[in-house]
């Protein structure tokens, strides 16, 4: 009955009478839920949505992780798969020494491990400090700011394995940088092929890559920084270095605190982009953790699942640890 | 009847007639993985012969990457689905899902024409299932060895007469063939006198040539004199500039080949495998001469690693009689015949091998090639042929090329390395037994 007077309103272009008769539809579910469940509850009924896609695609994934990590076996489903208890972690943790992996059992984790941790250093504070600088450039009334702005931000709206191959296209031994080098009459060098060179130029194609995005986040952190501060301290013949020390750094630690704790998280989680350039070598040299978990669990042979699932359980208790950590930084801070 | 029923009763029949029609028509659907883009071709080429004699079976050729067969395959298998055939290059790994053809099929026909090659595909073969004899022998047939292939080397002749040296003798060793290359390499300036694949399989070849036993009784040993004494030489040769650093400088466990280095001239001798002589004819031209040197040998003799895609039908399938007449069609010794002469392999059918094949749109110098690779069939030695039917061989092979690698880098030392991959091989097969 509601039905047809929804479509007749519908049939005469009735508006109002249409939005009426559509709130009327909903109405009547709306109250058999209340009258069934109670009004609080009417709650979960609006979560619903959010909760299953949470449920299915983050809470089961979860569960899944930690379950595979428990077990052994080269079965690839689960109810196949033998309980091992804690063997996974405990393999993963033998060490004789943890600042040698050659003395680990699960040597090449320890060399992922240290990889990893040494490109977050060099990674993030390259480009926090790149993308400070940036930043402060950006927001002087400079000539074609606007130009420059969307230059920086270019690169992020690349995929990572378009932006890895352009870059092997100019390092590669027949590439374009060897080949000015070559026309310049100096000898060819096999930059991605030696493991500092490497590291070096991993880092830099990621840093080039995320830095406009970082660059944004400071950049709308220095716009929310009132002016009058600057002129108060301008009447009172602040120098421009005191200035940025003693005004803009300190107002802008949260926005800094945020950038760090995405950009370590960001970098932690590095794979494509340097997958893509080197495929983790030469070697060992630039294997971070997340290749090493796609390599245990996906591409080599056996699919040691097992393994991979505990080191991805691993990596989310670190990191876990570390917005902790950097939430209570950013506490005192501000 | 009144007259407007007779329209009515015309419209039903035919209704049904065009509803039942197709039934008849086409009554099974087939899916088929192929990668080889080459073979896919060939076997395109050739379906309208198939379709002639089986009106009632269609198949659905879908070309995939090589790394859905390899990554994909596995899971989608694991978890009841995938297609119904597929070409696969892992013998051993997927022996369990494999379709048995024997009931099916003429089984004699299968085994005078196949031969030892039906045992790769066996789950509880001698060796197959990796447990070695433990009183159960499958005498299944799973797979049609679409071709078989070798690995071995290619060098580049023009490059020999431009340096005016003379070219080894085929059975020179390992250390003659580098230093003729080597000494090529220097007096034309070539970028690299040698280049091998990364891959634990081309790497597997050289070793038993060089005396690796691989196997030790009931158990693999993959380490041992012969093992060490091949891999100190190869380390060697990166370190005095003999070797292509950038072939095998990479990580993981990423397979990367030196075609296109051989194809612009920069590689005196590059080891790969029989397949590339397709694509070196159609790049190569007539560019410069090549040719096929084999395997260069070593006490253990001058074997490479036997290989090639398998077709296999899958024990899921609905239709399991339907996937055996599509495999057994293509075993028949004419169509076997039209395929590799479409593909430019060499042929595992005996009967094809000895009558030879005659291939199509293939030059002079390719077919050469082909025929030495023909000849390098017999030099195989049979502790490749078990290895390349070995269960757990892509865990062996992928170990070996990540191990290797980083002695070559030098992130660790020969000894080391081979420590770390005995290690690996012991972890591997812990967690597939």
């Amino acid at each position: 009955m509601v039905l047809a007077q929804l479509l007749v309103s519908v049939y005469k272009n009735e508006g109002f009478n249409m939005i009426s008769n559509i709130m009327r539809i909903v109405e009547m579910p709306m109250l058999l839920f209340q009258k069934h469940f109670g009004v609080r509850n009417v709650a979960w009924l609006f979560l619903a949505p959010n909760l299953i896609l949470f449920g299915v695609f983050a809470l089961l994934p979860l569960l899944l992780n930690i379950a595979y990590s428990f077990t052994g076996g080269g079965e690839i489903l689960l109810g196949d798969r033998t309980y091992i208890g804690t063997e996974n972690f405990s393999v993963l943790l033998q060490c004789e020494s943890y600042l040698d992996p050659q003395s680990c059992t699960e040597d090449l984790f320890w060399r992922a491990v240290y990889n990893t941790l040494k490109f977050v250093l060099f990674q993030v504070v390259i480009m926090v400090g790149f993308a400070l600088t940036t930043a402060l450039i950006l927001n002087k009334k400079i000539i074609a700011r606007g130009f420059f702005r969307s230059v920086f931000f270019f690169p992020v709206l690349l995929s990572p394995v378009v932006v890895a191959l352009i870059w092997k296209w100019i390092l590669q031994r027949n590439g374009l940088l060897n080949a000015g080098l070559d026309y310049m009459g100096f000898e060819k060098v096999l930059w991605l092929l030696e493991g500092d060179l490497a590291f070096a130029w991993s880092v830099f194609v990621s840093v080039w890559m995320h830095m406009g995005f970082y660059t944004l986040i400071i950049l709308a952190g220095l716009q929310a920084i009132p002016k009058d501060v600057y002129e108060a301290a301008r009447m009172d013949s602040a120098s421009p270095f005191r200035m940025f020390h003693r005004i803009t750094l300190p107002l802008l630690m949260p926005t800094m605190m945020v950038v760090f704790l995405l950009a370590v998280i960001k970098g932690v989680q590095t794979f494509d982009e340097v997958y893509a350039l080197t495929g983790g070598g030469p070697g060992t040299t630039t294997t971070f953790i997340i290749q090493y978990i796609y390599e245990t669990g996906f591409a080599g042979s056996p699919r040691l699942l097992g393994l991979a699932a505990a080191v991805s359980l691993l990596l989310a208790l670190a990191l876990v640890v570390l917005t902790a950590a950097q939430s209570l930084a950013k506490k005192r801070a501000t | 009847m009144s007259l407007k029923k007779v329209p009515l009763l015309r419209m039903v029949t035919g209704l049904l007639a065009f509803l039942l029609l197709p039934v008849s028509a086409v009554t099974v659907e087939l899916k088929y993985m192929c990668y080889d883009t080459i073979e896919c071709a060939a076997f395109k080429q050739l379906m309208p012969q198939f379709n002639a004699k089986y009106p009632d079976i269609k198949v659905q050729i879908d070309i995939v990457p090589y790394k859905a067969v390899r990554e994909t395959l596995p899971v989608q298998l694991a978890a009841g689905t995938g297609p119904d055939i597929a070409a696969v290059t892992d013998p051993g790994g997927l022996s369990r899902y494999y379709l048995d053809l024997s009931p099916y099929i003429d089984v004699h026909y299968w085994q005078a024409s196949f031969g030892d090659v039906l045992d790769w595909y066996r789950d509880k073969s001698v060796y197959g299932n990796g447990r070695f004899n433990q009183g159960v022998t499958d005498i299944g047939i799973y797979a049609l060895q679409t071709q078989l292939t070798l690995t071995g080397a290619y060098i580049n002749k023009t490059l020999f007469e431009q340096a005016d040296v003379a070219i080894p003798a085929i059975g020179s060793s390992w250390s003659e063939w580098a230093k003729a290359a080597k000494t090529v390499a220097k007096k034309t300036n070539t970028y690299s006198p040698m280049a091998l694949d990364r891959s634990g399989h081309r790497l597997m070849g050289p070793i038993i040539s060089s005396g690796a036993k691989v196997f030790d009784g009931n158990s693999v040993a993959l380490v041992d004199q012969g093992f060490k004494t091949f891999v100190e030489q190869f380390v060697g040769w990166f370190e005095d500039g003999s070797m292509a650093r950038e072939v095998w400088a990479v990580g993981g466990a990423t397979y990367k080949d030196a075609k296109r280095e051989f194809v612009n001239g920069e590689v005196v001798l590059y080891f790969s495998g029989s397949w590339q002589v397709k694509p070196f004819d159609a790049a190569i031209r007539g560019a410069f001469d090549w040719q096929v040197i084999g395997s260069p040998c070593g006490i253990g003799g001058c074997s490479g690693m036997p290989g090639g895609n398998g077709l296999v039908g899958f024990k899921q399938t609905k239709h399991p009689a339907a996937v055996a007449k599509f495999i057994d069609f293509f075993a028949q010794e004419n169509i076997y015949q039209q395929l590799l002469s479409l593909t430019h392999n060499i042929p595992a059918h005996k009967a094809v091998a000895d009558e030879g094949v005659d291939y199509v749109g293939l030059s002079a110098v390719a077919a050469k090639a082909l025929g030495s690779w023909t000849a390098e069939v017999d030099k195989i030695s049979p502790i490749a042929f078990k290895l390349q039917g070995y269960k757990y061989n892509r865990a062996l092979f992928d170990i070996v090329a990540k191990r290797v690698t980083q002695a070559v880098v030098g992130e660790l030392t020969v000894q080391q390395a081979m420590q770390r991959s005995k290690a690996d091989l012991n972890k591997a097969l812990k967690n597939m037994n």
